[in-house]
């Protein structure tokens, strides 16, 4: 079917093909893994899922090799199965397409570097909140209660009005 | 410019000249269009009219910012009841404005550069409607719609606020609506004309044409946009210098409207993903959606502070703190979406300018407002007096989860973008890191959410509340032990999740049964007050998304597979089988449409259509899959490509409890409703209806 094309409609095809995955990334109908990837092994193949689960298809706006449907998205689904087939382990392969393609690969940023600020922050921030929370809540029920809470004028009249509309 | 506008605009409708209403009828014989040519000589300047109209809202709301802003400081009640007409003006201006633009999307003007670039004459009419805020220009003008209507809506039923307080929110609430009039008409003016009218326009991108969609923004538009409301009383408040309980209830059903919009608007957005993308995924954490969750995660914090300020008179700095973050986390969220900065999905403009205008707006107000917040809220003093345990304290838990979730959101959205600025690594952020460092948070919340609820005020027995929780409690553990035994594998997940959602259920119930007193009188349970009902719902509503997305992420079953049309096969329970596969017209697509009977213990339960669908004028296509709704599980069949040795690739996925998640969205916007039309509400908001109901049980 293909040798009934054009170059140029060919070359049409293939920028229109980029442009959409650069505009419309998780947007493309999504037929990620097509039944001739699927290995035989079926614990191999639930790995090389959970694998693909966490690996960017890196021409592709957040989304991973497993969910994306671009041409690259397979060729890495089909690198993780083959390096699995060749008895890799998980971390060996994730760290094969890491060289190649640089941490922008894993959608699950690493623990190390400067990264540690990422994974800290929030349960810092938790913490510190949490000793915030507690100061306010002690100082809270330490304080006395105002001796009198008196209505302001307005209030008082507005009060009576709503008593008397009821 | 605006010269050559005029000049141009006539060119399809030029009244002067009658050729050019005979070319317009042949291109629209052509098109198999239906609309004359007697009509634009009037209706053809709708679109200018629109564009001045905006025009004049632009200068009402400068007059509106200033005059009220003035007259409260110098207490003049003329210059303070300026306000009122200007917010009604303001709206009715930018409200016509919009529907001008409506007009010229619903007539197919593709004289209208936007109406072309983003529409087709073949369009169904809902999706040239919708068409209107499928781009960038028409969905700021409905953004700024929204904004003025809110304002508008403050001053109608803003009877009972003080008047320096009315004017000041009024005024601020403008100040806003200058900044982004500015933005449409200096940036975004989606009133250009081209030169040339075309024929035909570019169509809408075709993943926009879906029902799902269409109600997407401008339903979470009115949430984000109703914060703004929240946020103006924050910045009024503080310039007054006094919070007190009267404020806290006439913030609260601002926040509560917002966060009600947000959550159906979220939904939709989540049910339209789950439905369309077409592998039934349906929280991505995708930058655009962590922009909309972030308000959403704030606002619900916000709703449940701004009921201590009411009834305890504590947490008022905090609770202005949220209401200017709350909206500041909404202007960072257009800023995400408009600027392109992060990339994605629902950036349909890219554009750098576009991006640092709402940079300074989003500078200006967020920080402006946290400015004043520094100076003025030590004043704000706190009046009561809580235990350590107390439902206030449960109150700052709820805050405290909520907020840092609210964060965890952020830092993961912005890390990309800090990394690549100051670390020079280019790295992502995607899904596992948020399900691994955000569900913690909300476990936890999941965990306290019953007891802290079923706590009194100012003072409370935690041992006593838990008594009364026992039989929720009791069952959650037997709801665990069940799915932990019962499922197949040793997910987590699944059986915490349903823990989680039976004790946040069973302990709202039981709230509520709690409240009738010793004596269990039934007839009670009706006279509650509605927030107490809108208090339950909302929290069953949390429970059952919880439910709902726990089950679907741990026990959803996946098939993937070359199908032959007329050989069944088995998935999970089901049988299938592809009988047919046609080709089908649309009315602006093509589609291949297969045929697929579903049998489960060989009776016939489903017939499914899953459909590839072809746009030839957007140049696109799109999946849509069929789905098989039950309570208990969905069943999703997507179709893909024809193999060349016959048969058709086809996926089926078996989606355990996928329609909780949405029904709990429904619930928890239902139960926000109901608070919002209690009675104390309706009340406080000046409107003078006489409450018809008895006053049954005092309101906590």
């Amino acid at each position: 079917m293909i040798g009934v094309w054009t170059v140029a409609a060919r070359i049409r095809a293939c920028a229109l093909i980029l442009c959409l995955a650069v505009a419309f990334p998780m947007a493309t109908p999504v037929m990620a893994v097509q039944p001739d990837e699927v290995l035989d092994d079926p614990a191999l193949e639930e790995r090389a899922r959970d694998l693909s689960k966490g690996l960017r298809c890196v021409v592709c706006q957040n989304e991973s090799i497993d969910e994306s449907n671009a041409d690259l998205a397979r060729e890495l689904r089909l690198v993780v199965r083959d390096r699995l087939v060749e008895g890799d382990s998980d971390e060996q392969v994730v760290q094969y397409l890491v060289d190649r393609y640089g941490e922008f690969v894993l959608l699950k940023p690493r623990t190390d570097g400067w990264n540690i600020i990422l994974w800290l922050a929030a349960p810092a921030l938790f913490l510190i909140a949490l000793g915030v929370g507690i100061f306010y809540v002690r100082s809270r029920a330490a304080a006395t209660e105002p001796t009198e809470m008196r209505l302001s004028e307005d209030e008082e009249k507005r009060l009576n009005e709503l008593l008397r509309e009821s | 410019m605006e010269t050559q506008r005029w000049k141009t605009g006539s060119g399809t409708e030029d009244p002067a000249d009658p050729d050019a209403c005979d070319n317009v009828n042949r291109s629209d014989t052509r098109n198999g269009l239906a609309h004359g040519c007697a009509i634009p000589i009037v209706f053809g300047m709708v679109t200018e009219l629109g564009h001045f109209a905006l025009i004049l809202a632009f200068l009402v709301a400068i007059v509106q910012s200033v005059v009220p802003m003035v007259g409260a400081h110098k207490r003049w009640p003329g210059w303070m009841a300026v306000a009122e007409p200007a917010a009604t003006v303001q709206f009715l201006l930018t409200g016509f404005s919009f529907v001008a633009l409506t007009y010229a999307f619903v007539t197919s003007d593709f004289s209208l550069k936007l109406v072309w670039q983003n529409s087709h004459s073949a369009k169904p009419m809902i999706y040239k409607i919708s068409g209107v805020w499928g781009n960038h220009e028409g969905s700021m003008l409905l953004w700024v719609l929204i904004l003025t209507l809110f304002g508008a809506m403050a001053a109608w039923f803003g009877n009972g606020l003080p008047p320096t307080l009315r004017a000041r929110v009024l005024a601020v609430q403008s100040s806003v609506a200058v900044a982004f009039f500015a933005f449409i008409l200096f940036t975004s003016n989606p009133f250009l004309r081209l030169a040339v009218p075309p024929f035909d326009g570019q169509d809408l991108n075709p993943l926009l044409q879906d029902p799902g969609l269409a109600f997407h923004p401008p339903f979470l538009y009115l949430g984000y946009v109703g914060l703004s409301i929240c946020f103006s009383f924050a910045v009024a408040a503080l310039i007054e210098g006094r919070v007190d309980a009267a404020w806290g209830r006439w913030v609260r059903p601002w926040t509560l409207a917002a966060w009600v919009f947000l959550t159906i608007g979220i939904a939709l957005g989540s049910w339209w993903a789950y439905y369309e993308l077409g592998w039934g995924g349906f929280w991505f954490w995708d930058p655009v959606e962590n922009a909309s969750f972030m308000p959403w995660l704030l606002a619900a914090a916000l709703l449940h502070s701004a009921i201590v300020v009411e009834k305890r008179e504590a947490l008022k700095s905090w609770t202005i703190l949220l209401a200017i973050l709350a909206f500041g986390f909404s202007l960072i969220g257009t800023f995400i979406v408009r600027s392109g900065l992060l990339t994605s999905v629902h950036a349909f403009a890219n554009d750098p300018e576009r991006g640092v205008f709402i940079l300074m707006i989003m500078i200006f107000f967020t920080g402006g407002a946290l400015t004043l917040f520094a100076a003025r809220a030590s004043r704000m003093e706190a009046k009561g007096v809580f235990g350590v345990a107390s439902r206030e304290s449960a109150l700052v838990a709820n805050n405290i989860l909520l907020a840092v979730s609210c964060f965890v959101v952020f830092i993961g959205t912005m890390w990309p973008v800090v990394a690549e600025m100051f670390f020079d690594t280019k790295l992502s952020v995607g899904a596992p890191f948020f399900n691994m460092a955000f569900t913690p948070f909300m476990v936890v919340l999941g965990l306290l959410l019953p007891l802290g609820s079923m706590l009194s005020w100012k003072r409370a027995k935690v041992g006593r509340a838990f008594k009364q929780l026992l039989p929720g409690f009791i069952l959650s553990v037997l709801v665990l032990g069940l799915f932990w035994t019962v499922q197949t594998g040793n997910s987590l997940l699944g059986p915490v999740g349903m823990f989680l959602g039976t004790w946040i259920v069973s302990g709202a119930v039981l709230d509520l049964v709690n409240r009738l007193g010793q004596t269990r009188d039934w007839s009670r349970l009706f006279r509650l007050p509605r927030s107490d009902w809108g208090k339950a719902t909302a929290h069953i509503g949390f429970g059952i998304t919880m439910v709902g997305i726990a089950g679907l992420m741990a026990w959803e079953q996946e098939d993937i597979r070359v199908a032959q049309i007329g050989e069944p096969f088995q998935v999970g329970d089901f049988e299938l089988e592809l009988t047919a596969v046609n080709e089908v017209r649309g009315p602006n697509y093509f589609s291949t449409m297969g045929d697929v009977i579903v049998r489960q213990d060989g009776e016939q339960i489903a017939v499914l259509n899953p459909e590839k669908r072809n746009y030839p004028v957007a140049q696109m296509p799109t999946t849509e899959a069929a789905i098989d709704y039950r309570v208990l599980r969905d069943l999703y069949v997507v179709i893909g490509d024809e193999q060349d040795n016959g048969g058709w690739v086809m996926r089926t996925y078996i989606k355990p409890l996928a329609n909780w998640i949405w029904a709990g969205s429904i619930l928890m916007a239902l139960g926000g409703t109901l608070s919002l039309s209690d009675r104390r509400y309706r009340v406080a908001a000046g409107t003078r209806r006489q409450a018809a109901e008895p006053s049954g049980v005092p309101a906590e």
